[in-house]
């Protein structure tokens, strides 16, 4: 997508959150309170949710504590050798118990057989906080536990002759929804943070190759874990890994890893950088797919 | 075997020392009673001066906040103090401090300690055992 239609797209989204905010002040609703502790929404994982960079976490997105609200824009983008993953979207935070979110996300081929391919998927998230505080309850040892899902819609191939649709690589479906369940503790006698999510999924390459497929057409749990550490309260670093189901004839899926640092340097804005593996994708190039993963989040 | 009992006995005492020691370990990591009264009269100041927390101190004898406070943190972090002001709860009773008011707080003295050289890892760890005080902190 060129940077103009990006923009086109985010525009849009940063105009309904400058509403919001300007909004709640003209209205007299509770303004965005800014009140949550550096760091504890999170950053924006590449299907939109609060949380690591390849997984949700339980946190709810956003400054806005359990009084009020917050809201961000993210931005991210993937490059590996021969395939490039582009991520935007917008989050909302409900008085630190309900997480919305709505990303679009662009897959390209650069090289070999799937150079200028593309693939696009829309994604909604919702996310409920269902107990425990994972910055307060120091002293408890129950994690803060949220349960999410995800609706995808793959909007399309192009790019790869006689194919518009992932269903024509196999998929047994071109929409779906993921279903997950989150718990994170932060350990700060440790200055460690501790997350597990549990996800119900069809989707293959998080849904950009569609749902289901030869192989299998039902909904699999898949494990999903970061731990990170907090090397200050304005940086946070550590390590993802999820798991992946291999549902299609064309690709034999291969779980993601990375590597990440995320820097906060205020409540307004977060870069993280990551190196990302994502195993090879597709039959048609063997490749194992490394690189780099950069993200910015902003808003309130 | 007589100085075998007495190799033992050595070692109970020694062990019993060490763990003593690691009980006040994070009493010295933030640099004993000197760094906690620097830490405390670098935090007054600063919720002072933060306007969201600023008015919850207005008319407070802020000398003996100082005290109770120096007294609170050495006690907690294992140090050679007892706590001797009025239960959490009681104190903040009145105040309606809701979550931002409390981070409020904390974000303060992170800074406060992060101007006194503490080590995040430090302050961290203090963090955490003044966290189970929102229960009794937060009312609203």
């Amino acid at each position: 997508m060129s940077l103009s239609s990006r923009l086109k797209t985010l525009f849009p989204a940063t105009l309904v959150l400058a509403l919001c905010a300007g909004a709640s002040q003209a209205a007299d609703l509770p303004s965005p309170d800014l009140g949550k502790l550096l760091a504890t929404g999170g950053v924006s994982q590449v299907e939109g949710a609060g949380g690591g960079g390849l997984t949700p976490w339980a946190l709810i997105t956003g400054y806005g504590t359990r009084d009020s609200y917050g809201a961000n824009l993210h931005a991210t983008a993937i490059r590996t050798q021969d395939y490039g993953l582009d991520s935007h979207g917008v989050a909302v935070g409900l008085a630190d118990r309900v997480e919305l979110s709505l990303a679009r996300q662009t897959f390209r081929g650069s090289d070999g057989a799937l150079d200028g391919l593309r693939i696009g998927q829309d994604i909604a998230g919702v996310k409920v906080r269902l107990a425990g505080d994972a910055v307060y309850e120091q002293d408890s040892w129950l994690p803060q536990i949220a349960v999410g899902a995800m609706a995808k819609r793959n909007t399309g191939v192009s790019g790869l002759a006689g194919v518009d649709n992932v269903k024509q690589l196999g998929a047994a479906s071109d929409h779906g929804v993921d279903i997950y369940l989150s718990a994170t503790r932060i350990l700060l006698d440790r200055s460690l943070l501790i997350n597990g999510t549990l996800r119900a999924t069809r989707a293959n390459q998080m849904g950009l190759l569609g749902f289901g497929g030869e192989r299998g057409n039902h909904y699999q749990p898949m494990l999903e874990g970061s731990v990170a550490y907090l090397f200050s309260r304005t940086v946070v670093g550590g390590v993802e890994y999820r798991m992946k189901p291999r549902n299609l004839a064309v690709d034999r899926e291969k779980d993601y890893y990375d590597v990440f640092v995320a820097w906060f340097p205020s409540k307004h804005v977060s870069l993280t950088a990551a190196w990302v593996a994502l195993g090879d994708i597709t039959v048609f190039n063997p490749t194992r797919q490394k690189g780099v993963y950069l993200s910015l989040q902003a808003g309130f | 075997m007589q100085s075998f009992r007495t190799l033992i006995a050595l070692l109970l005492a020694v062990g019993s020392l060490h763990a003593f020691a690691a009980d006040d370990a994070l009493y010295q990591d933030l640099g004993g009673g000197a760094g906690i009264r620097r830490i405390v009269a670098d935090l007054l100041p600063a919720v002072q001066a933060d306007a969201r927390i600023s008015a919850s101190f207005d008319g407070v004898d802020l000398e003996h906040l100082a005290e109770k406070l120096e007294e609170q943190f050495c006690d907690v972090a294992g140090g050679p103090c007892k706590y001797s002001g009025k239960d959490m709860q009681t104190i903040h009773e009145d105040l309606k401090l809701n979550h931002a008011h409390f981070n409020a707080l904390v974000e303060d003295l992170q800074l406060a300690m992060e101007r006194n050289g503490v080590p995040s890892r430090v302050q961290n760890r203090l963090l955490a055992r003044l966290a189970p005080m929102h229960r009794d902190v937060v009312t609203k």
